[in-house]
Parts: C-alpha cells; structure tokens; sequence
C-alpha cells in the first residue's frame, strides 16, 4: 500500500526536476533554430563545424517535412525556426506558397547555386543533388534496350519493373517532372503503360527494388542514385553482393535529361536570426561543405565545380533535367493524382 | 453499546463534493479532448476538389484495406491474446511462469521495426528463400512463397506486435473469473475446452473487447508497417493527401471520418452488453489450473514458445545480427542520452495517463451521468488516430493560445512572450495523453468494472469518502490494473514516433526518433540498436511487472 | 445391488496436511446424505472430489459400481453424472436463465433440451424469469435457478455445496424443506455440505459427521442427535455439556443427575465419567429441592436457555418457557430427567 501511495509523486517530482533544463533551452543570441526534414545525421556533423567555426550555436529538430511545415505555419510570427531544411524542393515550394519564408540573397548564394535548383526569387536554395535512375541486373538486361523513363512503358518490359509505392515523393516527384515537360495526356498514357509493366505491387524502399533486381524477381528498377551507393558500402556483405549484380543507367540521357530533385534550406518569414541563418546556408554551399554533403551521402554537390565522390564519379557523368525544381512542387499534387488514376498502389 | 448518546452527528450533506467531480471530469475531459475536437471540426470546414479526386479514384481501396486488416489484426490479436493468456493464467505446463511475463515482449517493438526483420528475414531476397532456391535450384516463379509486404503480412506483422494488449487483460480477467463458475460448467458435462468458450471467454468479454478495441485503434493509426509494405489503408490515404497533394484540411476530414467510425464501433460494442453484469464473482480462492501432461503439455509449451518465437526472438535475433556489426559507433554518451529521454518522457506520460485515467474511470463510476460518459469516451478517442494528425491538433490550439497571449502582451504592455507552451515538453506529454489516455483508461475501467458497486457501497457506509475509498479500496483491488495501464502506456510512448517528431523541442531526441531516422533511410543495420535499446528498456516495467502480476501463485 | 455412491477408505493429502482421512460411505438411490461438519474439517474437499475436481490420494469412489476416481485414474468432472449446486450459485451471469439451466443439455436435440429447460423451470417454479440474467434475481431464485441447472442433465447423484449459507436465515430452513421434499418427489440421489446441523436435519436421511477429516460418526439425524458415539458428535449436535459424573454400585449419578442403568456397557462403578446434559434434559420443576444458581440467560422467545451452576462448579442448560423468567444470580428449582443417558468413559478422547 504504501508503495502505491508515495512511489509515483516522488517519481513525479523527480522528473519534473529533470524536465526543466529542457524547458530552458535557447535563448543565446547568436544561434540559428532549425527545423529540418533532412535526418540529424546526414547534416549534424556539418553545424558542428559551422559552430565551431563561427560560435553560432545550432539548434536542430528533425520531423516530416510537411509537418515541419505545419509547425512553422501554426506557430506564425512566434515560431522559434529561423531556417527549413527539406530534403525535396516541393516542400520548399509549399512553404514558400504557405508565406513563411523570406527572401535570402547574397551574390554569395547566387554564385554557388545554379539558376535552375534555387527559387528565383531568393526564397531557398538547393544544398545537394539526387537523381533517379533505372538499375538493371547486370546478366539479363542489355542496357541498349533501354533508353529513357518513356520506355519503360514498352510492352518489352511487361512484368519486369521494380518500384516503390506512389506515396513516396520520389516517385510523385519523378511524374511531377513528367508532367512539366510532357503534359497531362503524354503523362497518363505513359503511367497507364509502366504501371502495367510492374513485377509486383509496389511495396518497401529503394533499397529493396535492388535487392529485388539481384535477386531476379525483376529485371530494372527506378531508384535514387545514391541508395546504391549506400548499399556497395553497407556493412552488410549480402547487400553488398545484391549491390553489385546491378548496374546503373542514366536515363533520357538524348532527350531532357535525368530527373533530380534536391534538399534544400530557407530563411523562415518568423526568423530572429535571419542573418545566422543565411550565413548557415552560404556555410553549407561551401566547397568543403559541399564535398561532404556529397560524400557523406552519395548525392552530388549542387554547386558548379565540386567533384563528386569516387564512387560517383565511376558511374560517369550526366546530364540532368534543366527544369527549375519549383515545378515539381507545383506539380506534386497533379502527380498523386495522376498515379491515382494509373492505379499506382 | 449505550443506546442514546450518538455516536456521531450527521453534517448537513454538502453538494460540492459530487459537483467538483463532475466539473472535474468535464473540464479534464475537455481539455484532453480539444485536439480530438480540433480535427473532427475540419468536418465543418469546406470540401476541397480533391474529395472529388478520392472518391473517384482510391478511397473504396482504403476503405476495403484498412476493414480487412481490421478484421484479420481483430482476428489475429484475439487467437494470439486469448490462446497466450488461457494458457498461462489456467493451465499448468512446463515454463508457464517464465512465458506468462515473456509473451508480453512483443508488445516492447515497434511494428514497423519488425515489419522491417521479417522483411529481411522472408522477403525474395531475403536468407530463407535464398536458401530455398539454392537448395532445390528453383528460380523466380518456379515456387509459391507467402509474400510478406502484403496485406497478410501486414495482418501477421500487426496481431504480433498488438496481441499483448489481449494477452494483459484477458489474463487479469481469467485470473480473476471465480473458479465455481468455471467448474459449474465442467460439472455440466463440458470439457475444458467447451468451457473456455462458452464460459471463460463470454466472461472476459470486457476485457477482450477492451483488449482488441485497443489493437484496433493503434491498427487504424499505424503507418509505418502498411506504408512499407505497399498496402493502402485509409491511414497512408490521410498521409497522401496531406503530403502528396498538399491537402491538410481534406486529410483532417478523412482523419475525422476514421474517429467517427471507430466512435460508432465502440459504442456498438458497448450497447451490445449493456445488459450484462460482469463483477468479479468470488475471489478465487485456491488456483486450480489444468494440469496439462504428455502431449498436451508439450502442445502447450509448443504454442506458448511459437508466439515467443515469432511475436520476438525471431525479429529481436534479427536485430541483433544487425546491430553487432556496429554496435560500437553507436554506443556512446549520446545514446545514453537518448535512452534516458526516451525513459523520462515514457516515465511522465504513463503516470500522467494513469492520474488522468484514474480520474475519469473513477469519476464516471461515481457519478454515471450521460455527459460524463460521453465526455470519457470522447476523451480516449485520441488513440485510433495516427501520432501526426493528433501532434496538427495539438500545435494548433497551442500555438493559438500562445500567439494570443503574445499578442495581447504586446497590445497592452508592449512586451512579447513568444511560445509559452507550443516546442516544450509540457505539450508533448500533453499529445502523448491525447493519444494514450485510451490505453490507461481501458484498463482502469475494464479493473474497475470487475470490483462489485457492494463494495464502494459499503465502504461509504463506513463513512469513506470517495478520495479514500479510491485510495484505501480501490487502488489495491486495482493494484493489477494500475500497472497494466503503466506498462502499456510506457511501453507506448517509448515506441511512439511521429508525435514526437513533430512536437519535440529543439535538439531533443528519443530512441524512436533515431531507430526511425536510420530505418527511413533504410540503414537497418544502423536502425538496430537504438530499436533493440527500445525493446530492452521496454522489458524492464514488463520484468517489473511480471513480479507483481496478479494471480494467487504469483502474488506471494 | 450396488450402492448409488460408495467412498472407500478416501484419503485425500496436500503434502504433509491430511484433508480427507480413509473415509467410508454410502449412499443408496433416493437416499440424501450430509456431510456435517465445523469449517476445515474437510467436507468441501470431500464433496469436490466425488464431484471430479479434487484428486484422492487414497482408496477408492464408485457412482453405481463404476469407479470414477481412485489414485491413478480420475474421470473428468465433466464425464461423471454428477450434478453440483456451488456455494455462491456460480451461475452464469452472461447467460439468462433459461440458458443457466440448458447449459448441460447440448446433448439433446434442440426441441428436447427446451421441453426439458421448461420441465425444469416449472419444477422450480420460475417459469416467468426464464428471460432474466442472474443479477437481476432475489437470492432464492438465484438458488432456484442453480437447483433446476444442477437437476437438469440428470445426473446419478446431486451434489449441494452449503446450497444456503448465502440466503438469509429464516429462508434457509424453509428452502431446506422445500429442496427435501423436491428431491424426494423426484428420487434424487444427495449429498449436502454443511455446517449447520439444522439444515442438515430438515434435509438429510444419513448424515455424517466428519473431524479432522475423519468420519465422527454416520448415522441418522435421530440417532446423531440421542445416541452419539463419541464426545466430538455429542457437542456438535445440538446444545449440551458434558461434565464428569461418578456413579455408585447402585448406578446413582452423583449431583442427583439420576441412575445410570446397570446395563449400559460403560457402566463402571466409582469410576468418574463424562454426561451429556441436554437443555431438554434439566426440567424446571418448581416443587424441586435441587436448586441451582443462575449464571447465564438467553431469551429466544418462546424459551429462556439458562446457563445453570451445579455445586461442583460445572455447567448445565436448562431450557425453559419463556415466561419462566429468573434473574442471573438467583436460584431456578429444576429436576434432571435423562431420557437418553450418554456416557463416556472420562479417560476417552
């Protein structure tokens, strides 16, 4: 009985003890807020080194997204964020639309980022690079059958083609690159066909159409790149043996280019250190920054004239989609339904 | 005894006892209620052209997914549950004490997380088929295989990781079902078998439906098994339209449609049994299990061990194998601070459920008015929506209030105040009682259920007052149930994840978090750790209970 | 012929603790017989293992010359025709009445079982509440309704766990009489468990009255209550001390309890042995010399039940009409007449 009675209030206090250092929490001046759809640790170790390099403290919380986005916009002219960090460039253009971030603009920043990866108007800017790419196995494929995302609609492909679920913002993403340049009647016919040329439904991650490829119950995939990259440098040698009995393709190589999409940051409307946050991104687009970002994650530096890893290199160079990125924001929901239509599970 | 000199006097009766409770419950259920209420009022708000979108195209698809898999996760969960806890609380067989705490393990590991091992573990490319082509030199499509990220799988994948919210509560109830009853049938002429069902079972009624309707709700909430899998319920609807077509308002309203339907269930379920009395019938005075023996023993132990195996050995061996490769990188000061975030908040969200819990169960027992129970059942609804709907219901009134307060700050005093509430804790174990008020209150109610209204009746003629009776009575005859509610929700909060995410302040992460960082990444072998530290610590209130579980041999 | 239920030599043992010790029974059909006993002396026990649900350790119980339980082998409670009525009634408080009572009847075909639910009602007289749950039933009816569940299946012997204790008092004897006369028109096989002797009078042919979980004595109410075979079944059975007498060579008790007749086998002269007096055995008789001092008093109506004094310091009751009214303290003339003497020798048990 009287553990019953005393335990849990003694417990409670206790905790509520440990609670407030929590609570107390950033009120530095020098500091940048972050909400970041990007994951800790693929952009962690980077604010370390802004931190120490400049003594702006950088506080990060990691979510969805959309619901980041949410947060932001609830929050209004209180929010703490000083800078969004996506990891796409349609919920840079959500945020953008939904007015809670302001213009950046810095010769800087315009130097480091191509025209066509940055909001015209100065609202964000792309940090890194992903590009969508066929995988196919190595001992059943020639690549000269394959040529762009276009064909995969091919009857020769019937029951043959591995990808993940429509929910995925790569894939919305890759239609709503489809529908900038090919229009909405091109799209559906082509999604009626490739959607027909599944081996199975949809199901699991990039990393899983891989392993599906390797293991024979499918002959290509639509993946990004850098999921194989990761996995021909996994700890795990069953992953590295699935890695290598595939070969990458860069696809619509004659026509438009391969579809890329990016991570990207903006200065948030609500910010009180938009000066630490712009010097945050200018941080992020240097050279080095730029190199690790790219290393640390396989995905190509977006600014102009920072070679990409090793690895990436051995997959040769590419031309990409030219489109500015913002369309494909503008077009996601065009995409969903599009692939609803297809029936894309 | 003198006769004329009374013993006491009578004190005028006062109202406000009974009024304080009844405000009490309203106001907290209110409270609780308003994210709830935040999202069932997009119902008022227009309808986008999207509806006309999803109607057209995908919603007849996630209406028919997420009934089969409530249906097969109902199924699933009940055999799963019911089999588990008649096996341990009323029969005796060769490891029935170490099975009794082991087989809530499950409950300790995210769905997700074991969606991924048994992906790894059954999937095409997986180890077992491998090694079943390489033996008999099969390719693709030379054999039958059951696919794992399907539908089934999904089904299988859930009832694993839900059963223990069955196996809990029907134990208690087995446990506490008078023996008389339970040997009036076999004297009847019905074997033990016949019993368990047409007694055992129609007896733990209430805590089988307390049980299930819990699986259930946590089924209609999850997304991150059928999203990996591919499968298409109304939950990865509500998430497509939001993220996919940027639609919020029309992800709120589908959200609010699935509160409505579970509402109608519940009270369906509750309506059914209105009549029904279901006290606890006697105190079970001596245990007598059926002894199993040869066969049957070795069946039993079979069955208790296949549920261990595949509910947690198989998936926790899985994430072993991935976490030894690096176990090294990841252990290290910051792990521990995550392990002791992901403790506090779990700590702090279970008592506060379990206060609230109390409460409320105890409050509509006391005063059973229509509004109160109303008021309740709303209250727990939070449970059947997915942790990011609810985290959009609890930002919104939160970061209302504190931009009004600001405001008004700034008008009359010119100072500003910023966000008082909205980024702290406070509000994030606020959306974790939102979400898992449900679980601890179940359990109370189904606890306080079992206890006679005789007993309150005579310990207020004893001239107890509520408070006390709840402390002096109550609380030890629930001693069982309290730590049912504690566990659950701990073990909840530990795995819970979007939530979290969303609300979390700045630079505070929990072990969720981190296993759900990595797993999205899709590095398994990363996601390992921190999910097997999630499991590990979710043992230690299952191991702590397990010692103080109800049941007259264990009680001792 | 068999017996309807034969215990051979049960023992029944929880480790070191014996609590059914080489017991000895039968029952005859149509016969009701009654386990007797204060609490703990194993009756309970004895009761469920006859019913299937306690293991014996010992001996041997047969039901119509089929053994159903020895040491090694115990038939399934479920397969033994037995009928049982719980203590608390363990009636199924998920199923109405009518369901309570079918419950054991799934072997009939469908219209059988329901002419036979009603059969059963109508003998319990509770033909109205066949669509009530248990809770919402006064005590009796609940036990009504346990009684017709029990009977329903037929079963070769009825087995009644202290089938009262639970209703109030003045209900009890009239249930008890109402069951008897049920079981009887109805030539029921019994057994009754119980502490109370009074229900266990009203209802039984044979009672036995168990200590320690041995059997005291099996007999007839009659014989229980005026020829007791030993001082454990003396006091049980009714009201009554015993006190230590001597008798002389002329078989004359001493304390003028009256003569002890030359016959009976315990006579041994000079020797002190031990009396039951009866409160019916000490008669108020205002003509008497023996006077004996008041020091206890219950009124119960009808009667006063004293506590009386005899010189030598022990106690005897004396049961008076009420209107006999003495205060404590004070002396009450009073005449022994021992229509039944019981003697044991002083040194026994």
């Amino acid at each position: 009985m009287n553990r019953i009675r005393h335990w849990p209030m003694i417990r409670i206090l206790t905790l509520l003890a440990m609670l407030l250092p929590a609570l107390v929490a950033c009120s530095k001046s020098e500091t940048v807020n972050i909400y970041s759809a990007r994951q800790e640790s693929l952009i962690k170790p980077l604010l370390d080194r802004f931190t120490s390099e400049t003594g702006i403290e950088v506080n990060l919380v990691t979510g969805a997204g959309d619901a980041l986005l949410a947060r932001l916009s609830s929050e209004g002219r209180n929010s703490p964020a000083d800078l969004l960090l996506t990891s796409d460039a349609g919920n840079l253009y959500r945020a953008q639309e939904a007015g809670v971030l302001q213009p950046a603009i810095s010769a800087e920043l315009e130097a480091a980022v191509p025209e066509h990866l940055r909001s015209p108007e100065g609202y964000w800017y792309g940090l890194s690079l992903r590009a969508r790419v066929i995988v196919y196995a190595r001992d059943r494929v020639n690549p000269d059958q394959l040529s762009s995302y276009q064909a995969l609609a091919e009857p020769q492909w019937e029951g043959r083609i591995c990808v993940r679920s429509s929910a995925n913002i790569y894939n919305q993403s890759l239609v709503a690159g489809m529908l900038a340049s090919e229009g909405v009647e091109a799209t559906d016919q082509w999604l009626q066909g490739f959607v027909g040329n599944f081996a199975r439904p949809p199901q699991g991650g990039d990393r899983d159409q891989i392993k599906a490829v390797a293991a024979g119950q499918c002959d290509v995939a639509l993946v990004n790149s850098y999921y194989l990259g990761a996995m021909l440098q996994s700890p795990e040698p069953e992953e590295r043996a699935a890695a290598t009995r595939v070969e990458l393709f860069w696809p619509n190589q004659e026509g438009r280019g391969t579809h890329v999409n990016i991570s990207g940051a903006g200065v948030t409307q609500a910010a009180k250190h938009p000066e630490q946050a712009r010097r945050l991104i200018e941080f992020l687009l240097r050279e080095e920054s730029q190199r690790w970002y790219a290393e640390s994650n396989n995905e190509y530096p977006v600014r102009p004239g920072v070679a990409p890893s090793e690895l990436l290199l051995s997959w040769g160079s590419f031309k990409a989609d030219m489109i500015n990125v913002s369309e494909l924001g503008r077009l996601n929901a065009a995409a969903v339904m599009a692939m609803d239509r297809a029936n894309w599970k | 005894m003198e006769v004329g000199t009374p013993a006491f006097t009578y004190p005028e009766p006062s109202p406000w006892p009974a009024r304080l409770w009844r405000t009490g419950i309203l106001l907290g259920t209110l409270l609780i209620a308003i994210p709830v209420l935040v999202v069932v009022a997009s119902l008022l708000a227009g309808y986008s052209p999207a509806w006309q979108h999803l109607l057209s195209t995908v919603i007849s698809d996630y209406v028919f997914n997420s009934i089969v898999l409530m249906l097969g996760v109902g199924l699933g969960t009940f055999s799963l549950g019911v089999s588990a806890a008649w096996l341990t609380a009323m029969c005796e067989f060769p490891g029935r004490r170490f099975f009794s705490w082991a087989l809530l393990l499950p409950m300790a590991m995210p769905a997700y997380i074991m969606a991924y091992t048994y992906t790894g573990m059954l999937d095409y490319a997986g180890p077992v088929q491998t090694l079943l082509r390489d033996t008999f030199g099969w390719g693709f499509g030379d054999y039958w295989f059951p696919e794992i990220r399907s539908l089934g799988g999904a089904i299988c994948m859930l009832s694993l990781v839900l059963y223990p919210y069955v196996y809990l509560l029907v134990r208690v109830a087995f446990l506490e079902q008078s023996t008389a009853v339970l040997e009036a049938s076999r004297n009847l002429g019905k074997t033990p078998w016949q019993t368990l069902f047409l007694v055992g079972l129609p007896l733990a009624r209430p805590a089988i439906a307390a049980g299930v309707s819990l699986a259930l709700m946590e089924t209609l909430a999850d997304y991150g098994t059928v999203a990996y899998f591919g499968v298409s319920t109304f939950t990865t609807g509500i998430f497509r339209t939001w993220y996919g077509l940027g639609e919020l308002q029309t992800a709120a309203q589908l959200a609010a449609f699935l509160l409505l339907f579970v509402f109608t269930l519940l009270i369906l379920e509750r309506r059914s049994r209105q009549r029904l009395r279901f006290h606890k019938t006697a105190v079970r005075d001596f245990p007598t299990r059926i002894s199993l023996r040869g066969w049957r023993a070795a069946l039993g132990f079979s069955v208790a061990l296949m549920i261990l195996l595949a509910g947690f050995l198989f998936p926790a061996a899985q994430l072993a194998v991935w976490g030894a490769a690096n176990y090294l990188q990841i252990f290290d000061v910051r792990f521990l601070q995550l392990v002791s975030n992901s403790f506090m908040l779990a700590a702090l969200a279970s008592f506060c459920c379990l206060l609230l819990a109390l409460l409320f169960g105890y409050g509509k027992r006391l005063y059973p008015g229509p509004a109160e129970t109303a008021a309740v059942r709303v209250a727990g609804m939070g449970y059947a929506v997915p942790g990011t709907v609810i985290a959009v219901g609890v930002l919104i009134p939160f970061a209302w209030f504190d931009n009004t307060v600001d405001s008004l700050l700034r008008e009359t005093l010119g100072i500003s105040s910023g966000l008082l509430l909205s980024g702290t804790l406070i509000a994030l174990v606020f959306a974790y009682v939102v979400r898992f008020l449900a679980v601890s209150l179940q359990t109370v109610e189904s606890g306080l259920a079992r206890i006679r209204p005789g007993i309150d009746e005579s310990a207020r003629s004893l001239g107890h007052s509520p408070l006390s009776i709840l402390r002096r009575i109550h609380l030890p005859m629930l001693r069982g149930s309290v730590l049912t509610a504690l566990l659950l929700v701990f073990v909840d909060v530990l795995k819970e994840l979007p939530t979290t995410l969303i609300l979390r302040p700045f630079n505070f992460n929990t072990l969720a978090v981190r296993a759900h960082e990595l797993a999205s990444d899709e590095r398994l072998a990363d996601a390992a750790l921190p999910a097997l530290a999630i499991v590990l610590i979710g043992l230690l209130p299952v191991i702590l209970m397990s010692r103080s579980m109800p049941g007259p041999q264990e009680s001792a | 012929m068999n017996s309807q239920l034969e215990l051979q030599q049960v023992s029944i043992k929880y480790g070191e603790f014996t609590a059914v010790d080489a017991v000895t029974l039968t029952l005859e059909k149509g016969q009701i017989g009654c386990l007797l006993g204060p609490s703990g002396c194993g009756k309970t026990t004895l009761l469920r293992a006859i019913a299937g649900f306690e293991p014996i350790t010992a001996g041997s119980i047969a039901l119509r010359g089929t053994v159903i339980s020895t040491p090694r082998r115990q038939l399934p409670p479920e397969q033994r025709k037995v009928g049982m009525v719980f203590q608390d009634f363990a009636l199924f408080p998920h199923l109405d009445v009518r369901r309570n009572v079918g419950f054991g009847l799934s072997q009939l075909p469908p219209g059988k079982r329901r002419q036979r639910v009603e059969e059963m009602l109508d003998l319990v007289a509770l033909a109205p509440y066949a669509g009530a749950f248990p809770h919402e039933l006064s005590g009796g009816q609940q036990q009504r309704v346990a009684l017709a569940r029990a009977l329903a299946p037929n079963p070769e012997i009825l087995l009644l766990d202290e089938p009262f204790s639970s209703l109030d008092s003045e209900l009890r004897t009239q249930l008890a009489t109402e069951v008897r006369d049920l079981l009887k028109q109805n030539g029921v096989t019994a057994i009754l468990v119980t502490h109370d002797q009074n229900e266990a009078f009203a209802m039984a042919d044979q009672v036995s009255l168990l200590n320690h979980g041995r059997v005291a004595q099996s007999d007839t109410p009659y014989n229980l209550y005026h020829n007791p075979g030993n001082e454990f079944v003396a006091e049980f059975i009714g009201d009554g001390n015993m006190i230590t007498v001597t008798v002389n060579a002329a078989g004359e008790m001493s304390d003028g309890l009256g003569v002890l007749d030359q016959g009976h086998p315990r006579w041994r002269a000079g020797e002190p042995m031990r009396l039951l007096v009866r409160p019916d055995d000490v008669i108020h008789d205002d003509s008497s010399d023996l006077q004996l001092r008041v020091v206890g008093k219950a009124f119960r109506g009808a009667h006063n039940l004293y506590d009386l004094l005899l010189p030598d310091g022990q106690h005897v009751p004396c049961l008076t009409p009420s209107h006999v009214d003495v205060a404590l303290g004070s002396h009450l003339p009073v005449r022994f007449h021992l229509q039944h003497v019981v003697v044991f020798s002083a040194n026994q048990g």
